[in-house]
């Protein structure tokens, strides 16, 4: 994009001040390389969510922003359920709920290396990814409503996790508020077969080394020191939340017109909070995010047995498991008093600061663990919320490196099968039952997840902990 | 890539989105343009042959012929991922805003067909469909994976 088309506030806060329909300005946080790489359609997204009814306060959107659906990936925008607010089913996405969690596993690469590729293996065959994988758990009607009401608590007391994750969860491992009879049964039968499935497109499950402390203090608090040896889970809801994506899209469309909403772009299709069908697409989506919660929790089991397996000492404790595709009520100061709003983060990963309330006591001082993912070659980080959050996106920061490369384009340049060796090279081992999938997830194919992190640190969302380097990689 | 407007018929192609992919399917008539789009999508998935082994049908209904397009390409996806199958070939007939669809495929077989991104879902992104000055018909939009 060209950065003269915004009002530049600082070297990484760009502005586009609210014209036409726009109730309030988007701010786009980048540095100017970032913003000049932008796709176009960035700046006429974040227009467009700035035009939906109820809007607090601006669009916000994080360096790692691209071309999404209706709202941009990247986008935070929150609704006040007073103001004739809305909900946007297409404002969270069809991953419901996806995220990361990272789990410290209190071995370091030399512990790892000898093992290295007989780990990959036995991890491949543990966690079931891809389209045709399906996993050994089966619901029944009865299981399926009790899991979307628990989330990971649920799959804790079924014996797949362990009960001292769920402070290391957000909301504590089961999001209040689920409403399984929100939920159609064609959601429900596409993910009858699929509980503690990775999935495919770029969800990982990542064994990683820890290259580089940033923030001692942060590291201390999360366990951190260079060398050690981590486990990295990017997943979501699965078929259930894809379902409930594409339903509540499609119902929305003429329920946004019903209440005279003027949609700038169907994708955008939203309804009142304060409606039926909102507070149905709430209960709904707080079903999938529980299934997102229970999924993550029960690969993150998986992944405990196949350690388990290789170093009988090994105990895998959960460092933060967090979501980047959600709608969560949370309290935030607009004017004066904090008031509850909807906070829609579309690709943006909660980022709480030190002192925050929710927090754990052990992360209280610090501040919030948030989890970003990069590519498979270039590795990823892990950052600390930072106070300044709050006023500046809501408490959100980035989710990831954010793709610079279309898939068409990467099958184009590369070939999974040279990726495969070249990153095999250089100590990386990919499992992954589709080389054309590798090719599209090529590292050169994402954003420089460095720049991304530098750019979300220097507009004070979140500040850098760690840098993590890849050893294997599982991918769908 | 096809060039608008020199369209063999039929055909299919997808195009670049950010993170995700573009479908778009042409034909002599809208039912052609829906089933080179189901080819499309199929696609996204893999470049390896399938075989008709068993069909499946299926019906929808939409208000627009752009949101049954999204709608036929979501039945596909929803039959894909709960019969575990991949789907070679579409036939479909369109009478009203009326969709019945069959489609042959045979259980997904990851050694085989070697699967890359599964669709999570069709989009409102980028959707089209429209009769050209040639009286030929496209379907498009992008797909999530």
């Amino acid at each position: 994009m060209d950065p003269s088309r915004f009002t530049r506030i600082d070297p990484t806060t760009w502005q586009i001040e609210p014209t036409g329909a726009m109730r309030v300005p988007g701010i786009i946080y980048a540095d100017e390389g970032l913003i000049r790489d932008m796709d176009e359609k960035v700046y006429e997204q974040t227009a467009n969510v700035a035009m939906l009814p109820g809007i607090v306060k601006a669009v916000y959107v994080m360096p790692d922003a691209h071309w999404g659906y209706g709202f941009p990936i990247g986008g935070v925008a929150a609704f006040d359920a007073d103001e004739s607010g809305v909900i946007s089913a297409g404002g969270v996405g069809f991953d419901v709920s996806c995220g990361v969690r990272t789990m410290l596993t209190g071995l370091n690469v030399a512990d790892i290396k000898p093992v290295q590729k007989e780990l990959a293996d036995s991890l491949y065959q543990q966690v079931p990814v891809g389209l045709g994988s399906k996993g050994a758990i089966v619901l029944d009607p009865l299981e399926m409503d009790a899991m979307l009401k628990g989330g990971a608590r649920w799959a804790i007391a079924r014996g797949w996790g362990e009960a001292r994750d769920l402070d290391r969860i957000e909301e504590h491992g089961q999001m209040a508020g689920a409403e399984p009879s929100c939920v159609s049964d064609r959601a429900k039968e596409r993910q009858r077969r699929e509980m503690g499935t990775l999935g495919s497109g770029n969800h990982y499950l990542e064994v990683q080394a820890v290259t580089e402390i940033f923030d001692q203090e942060a590291a201390d608090a999360y366990g951190l020191k260079p060398d050690d040896v981590v486990v990295t889970i990017h997943c979501g809801s699965r078929g259930l939340g894809h379902q409930i994506g594409t339903e509540y899209l499609r119902e929305m469309l003429p329920a946004a017109a019903a209440a005279g909403i003027s949609l700038p772009d169907r994708e955008l299709a939203c309804a009142p909070i304060k409606s039926e069908i909102g507070q149905r697409y709430l209960g709904a989506m707080r079903a999938a995010t529980n299934c997102a919660l229970a999924n993550r929790e029960i690969i993150g089991h998986y992944a405990r047995k196949v350690f388990g397996h290789f170093f009988q000492k090994a105990e895998l404790t959960l460092l933060f498991d967090v979501s980047h595709n959600t709608c969560k009520v949370e309290a935030h100061r607009t004017d004066g008093a904090a008031k509850p709003i909807y906070v829609h983060r579309k690709g943006a990963t909660r980022a709480f600061g030190p002192g925050h309330p929710d927090l754990p006591e052990a992360l209280r001082k610090v501040g919030q663990p948030v989890l970003i993912g990069g590519s498979m070659g270039t590795g990823s980080y892990v950052l600390a919320g930072a106070a300044t959050s709050e006023k500046l996106s809501f408490a959100s920061a980035c989710h990831g490196a954010g793709r610079a490369m279309s898939r068409h384009a990467a099958l184009r340049a590369w070939s999974g099968r040279q990726i495969i060796k070249e990153l095999a090279d250089r100590g990386i081992l990919i499992r992954s039952p589709s080389v054309r999938g590798v090719a599209e997830e090529a590292p050169g194919a994402y954003k420089d997840v460095s720049a991304v992190v530098m750019a979300a640190e220097e507009a004070g969302l979140a500040r850098r902990v760690a840098r993590l380097r890849p050893l294997v990689c599982i991918k769908g | 890539m096809t060039v608008e407007g020199n369209m063999p018929t039929p055909g299919w192609e997808d195009f670049p989105h950010g993170a995700d992919v573009g479908i778009r399917g042409w034909g002599r008539t809208l039912e052609q343009a829906f089933e080179q789009a189901a080819l499309a999508l199929t696609g996204v998935l893999t470049d390896a042959d399938i075989e008709s082994q068993t069909s499946v049908e299926v019906e929808c209904d939409a208000p627009d012929v752009e949101v049954l397009l999204v709608e036929w390409l979501n039945a596909i996806i929803y039959e894909m991922e709960v019969r575990n199958m991949i789907f070679g070939a579409f036939k479909v007939t369109i009478n009203d805003l009326h969709l019945r669809g069959t489609m042959w495929g045979e259980p997904v077989d990851q050694a085989k067909h070697m699967p890359a991104s599964e669709p999570k879902g069709a989009t409102y992104t980028a959707l089209r469909v429209a009769q050209r000055p040639d009286g030929t018909w496209s379907a498009e939009c992008i797909i999530d994976v």
